[in-house]
């Protein structure tokens, strides 16, 4: 039988490793895997890489992760916000490498990397300091960009409801990065709100299907709040 | 200023509604954070337009009352938003492939300089930021079918947001159509910049006075 269903954060965490590349779910605080990023905290794996669309806000969550120094670097497309303190801090003191990436080439980099495509043309970015370094090619007289694939070690997804298997829906813009990077990582990680039985999710709805998923926590914690 | 002493450059709120008024119903609009969300509001409820958020909304309504928050429900902004009948969510990477396969109608974004060719900087003022962000804006910019920008037409300090070229860091290269700015509306042309109309009581030797790049009228 089949069971993806963890039933504790240390066996959700278990065997994530120093130097890996963590893709973390969420925009700002919504569908933000807040449970899971704290399981990272306690777990201890350090010298990561971070694959997240903010950097963090107040001393909790990422920023405390960012605080403690084990994050080596940052890809993110939207770091500085109300809050963002503690990345700015380290920024600011060299203590970190930052990798700007466009939001919505980071996420096609990561479906890239989920779906077998090393790399892809975009106009993103075309003429901008972010093109420094990469490939440009004429494609029908317009200009565009080599951007290469953005895979994860990990992943740390937040879902609304899941079942044994792994499947998994959302809650309505908390959906956002997690199923992209649900595809992008070897190990995929879930916190849901709810567990259901096998069946019960309607299958003409769920939106990612269990083979992108490894584990699942169940964490009812209720209602996020914007940060 | 006595050259505006018969002008009256509009307003913010003027500034939105000007923009919604050249709107046209069954267009799906993608409204940028700060200035241009305010758009949405000046739409009558009668004309349907489907507003994006580039977060995965598709039909996004107006901040609902307080009592009836869905705390799940943000836009780009990380503002609490509503969802129209008929309303969809999306991921991020369809989200974005929506915009990057050219099926948006249009993007109304905030900048800080537009330039006669269309370039537009509007993510970052220095290259040494301490915290650079560009979120979505480079995304917007480049896969839109049209781009207006909405914009003071000077600095508090008073230079021309109208450039011959951008001097910060750009979003995006000849991507431009159209400009709203507090003293005029502006069509980007083979041309450089060409003025649609201008706040009552403004003369184009006066707007001029105000912009670095050279202006034409819009019949030529």
């Amino acid at each position: 039988m089949i069971d993806k269903i963890v039933h504790s954060m240390a066996e959700a965490m278990a065997g994530i490793r120093d130097g890996s590349v963590v893709l973390l779910g969420g925009f700002g605080s919504i569908g933000q895997p807040n449970a899971l990023i704290e399981g990272l905290i306690e777990q201890g794996a350090k010298d990561l890489t971070i694959v997240s669309n903010n950097a963090g806000t107040g001393r909790t969550g990422l920023a405390r992760l960012l605080e403690l120094g084990r994050v080596r670097k940052i890809i993110c497309s939207y770091p500085r916000s109300a809050g963002s303190v503690v990345f700015e801090e380290i920024y600011r003191a060299g203590k970190i490498e930052l990798e700007i990436v466009p939001q919505g080439t980071m996420s096609e980099r990561m479906r890239a990397a989920g779906a077998g495509i090393p790399a892809f043309y975009t106009a993103t970015a075309v003429g901008t300091k972010l093109a420094a370094g990469k490939e440009e090619r004429e494609i029908g007289g317009k200009r565009y960009l080599l951007e290469e694939a953005l895979a994860g070690d990990v992943a740390l997804i937040e879902a609304w409801e899941a079942d044994r298997w792994g499947n998994l829906i959302y809650r309505s813009s908390a959906r956002n990065f997690n199923p992209v990077m649900a595809t992008a990582a070897k190990l995929t990680i879930a916190q849901a709100q709810h567990i259901v039985e096998l069946g019960a999710l309607d299958p003409e709805k769920i939106v990612t299907p269990g083979i992108y998923v490894s584990r699942v926590l169940h964490v009812p914690y209720g209602e996020p709040t914007v940060t | 200023m006595s050259l505006f002493a018969a002008c009256k450059p509009l307003t913010r709120t003027e500034m939105a509604a000007r923009v919604a008024r050249d709107i046209p119903e069954g267009w799906y609009v993608n409204l940028g954070i700060g200035a241009p969300l305010q758009v949405a509001d000046h739409v009558p409820a009668e004309r349907e337009v489907i507003f994006h958020s580039e977060n995965g909304v598709l039909g996004m309504g107006p901040a609902p009352a307080p009592e009836n928050i869905n705390p799940w429900l943000i836009n780009a902004g990380k503002q609490y938003i509503t969802l129209r009948t008929g309303g969809s969510y999306m991921h991020h990477t369809d989200s974005f492939a929506l915009i990057r396969g050219g099926h948006l109608d249009l993007c109304v974004l905030g900048a800080f300089q537009v330039a006669e060719n269309g370039d537009i900087a509007n993510w970052s003022i220095s290259d040494n930021d301490t915290a650079p962000a560009v979120g979505g804006a480079m995304d917007l910019a480049a896969g839109a079918r049209q781009l207006w920008v909405v914009m003071e037409h000077q600095t508090k300090s008073g230079e021309s947001r109208l450039v011959r070229r951008c001097t910060y860091p750009l979003t995006a290269i000849g991507a431009v159509k159209r400009v709203y700015t507090n003293l005029a509306v502006l069509d980007v042309t083979n041309a450089g910049f060409a003025v649609r109309d201008m706040a009552p009581g403004l003369t184009l030797d006066a707007l001029q006075k105000v912009t670095d790049a050279p202006l034409h009228t819009a019949e030529g």
